[in-house]
């Protein structure tokens, strides 16, 4: 198994898999998004309590997953460039951080824009909202300490014992509202138990996961891909890349 | 695995289970300043293990569910009144303002307000708490028997609460 990833170490064997991933990984990304969003909040049948405004569910629930998941990812990274010292695993931190922030700023969002006219609050401190505002600044400390130093591989290292810390926040946000009275609902989906979700409702939310699961591995591969073309700019193999991509326009 | 490699990961460990430990003693001494709410049990009864009662006077939350007939309005005013129980208790919310969509008899409620009596609290903020099911209107009301109101409708929210039983029952109406 190590021989088979060892290559991936190396930037320019990671870039070409991850070029080969990423046009299936969007299009998949888009259609499942386009089928699961559209089916969600046009066809799927209003809530017995909430009526229509449930829906924002369908992007608020994978928004808040994915946010977590991104986490995780990144922490597993983190502890690759920490203990191996392989630089693509580094650029995999400052690849991920952002998409995870984003996720998280929407989870937010949404559930301030749901919160409103079902709670009647924007915002109330309560276990779960907070922590999940402690994943934002987690991502923005991580962000933050990979671009704070001038020598790179310093700041990565810094940005990946955060984001290795941090990864304590995640059973806590899952967990909070379980562990305190929260004015957050129990979870509907991510439990053991059935889904407490009638199936007309969960085929469409588990269709939006598929989508939102895809759509963050793509904008990853992208970023990353990205970040790998920025680090290694002096290598020869990207000036080839890059005057062939030029050649072709 | 290469030694230098091995106290690497050793020391990643370690940081790791110390923060997870930390963390863990910190929330677990923090836990009932965590919670959200006081349960009406918990107000009457006290809480956590030396069942400490809230002092009349204390600003606090309350969360729990609208005990079904308790809703008592004000014709004139936006003044309201309404109990709110967990499993045992009892204690009545005052509250002058607008109620949240979401509110209604049976429906889970955090009121936040100040005690100004053992059991009454005068409320400045009710939020409606819903729990984790989703259902079509029609499949709640064949599983659970709860008559949809939608919560916008007039219905929903007689200005007294004699009307309210018998009109309420229109599960089609909103949509």
């Amino acid at each position: 198994m190590w021989r088979w990833l060892h290559p991936y170490a190396k930037g320019e064997a990671t870039y070409r898999l991850l070029g080969h991933w990423l046009p299936w990984l969007a299009i998949s990304a888009a259609l499942s998004l386009l089928v699961g969003i559209v089916w969600g909040l046009a066809f799927a049948p209003p809530d017995y309590q909430q009526g229509d405004s449930y829906r924002i569910i369908y992007i608020h629930v994978p928004a808040a997953i994915f946010s977590m998941g991104a986490y995780t990812g990144m922490a597993i990274t983190a502890l690759i460039a920490l203990v191996w010292q392989i630089r693509t695993a580094e650029w995999a931190i400052a690849a991920i951080a952002p998409v995870g922030a984003v996720l998280t700023a929407v989870s937010l969002f949404t559930g301030a824009v749901w919160g409103k006219p079902m709670w009647g609050t924007w915002w109330e401190w309560d276990a779960r909202l907070t922590s999940q505002l402690i994943l934002l600044f987690l991502y923005l400390g991580v962000l933050a300490l990979y671009y704070a130093f001038d020598d790179k591989r310093t700041g990565a290292k810094a940005a990946g014992i955060l984001a290795l810390v941090g990864v304590v926040n995640v059973p806590i946000i899952h967990y909070s509202v379980y562990w305190w009275n929260t004015l957050h609902q129990g979870a509907t989906i991510t439990k053991f138990e059935k889904p407490s979700m009638a199936t007309s409702m969960l085929i469409p939310l588990l269709i939006c996961l598929l989508g939102f699961a895809l759509f963050t591995a793509a904008m990853i591969c992208w970023r990353l891909r990205h970040e790998i073309l920025r680090q290694e700019l002096h290598r020869p193999w990207v000036q080839q890349e890059l005057i062939g991509q030029e050649k072709l326009n | 695995m290469i030694p230098r490699r091995k106290k690497r990961l050793v020391w990643v460990l370690v940081l790791i289970t110390g923060v997870a430990l930390s963390a863990g003693l910190i929330l677990t001494a923090l836990n009932e300043n965590i919670d959200l709410f006081y349960t009406p049990s918990e107000l009457v009864e006290g809480k956590g293990k030396d069942l400490r009662k809230p002092e009349v006077g204390q600003r606090l939350r309350l969360g729990g569910m609208v005990v079904e007939g308790s809703v008592r309005r004000d014709p004139e005013t936006l003044e309201v009144s309404f109990r709110v129980t967990d499993i045992g208790p009892e204690v009545t919310v005052n509250y002058t303002g607008i109620l949240p969509d979401l509110f209604r008899e049976g429906q889970g409620i955090v009121a936040q307000g100040v005690l100004i009596e053992p059991t009454v609290l005068q409320a400045t903020e009710v939020l409606a708490k819903h729990d984790e099911e989703y259902l079509p209107p029609e499949i709640a009301e064949a599983m659970k028997g709860i008559k949809h109101v939608d919560p916008n409708s007039a219905e929903a929210f007689p200005r007294s609460s004699e009307a309210e039983q018998d009109s309420a029952n229109d599960s089609e109406g909103g949509y």
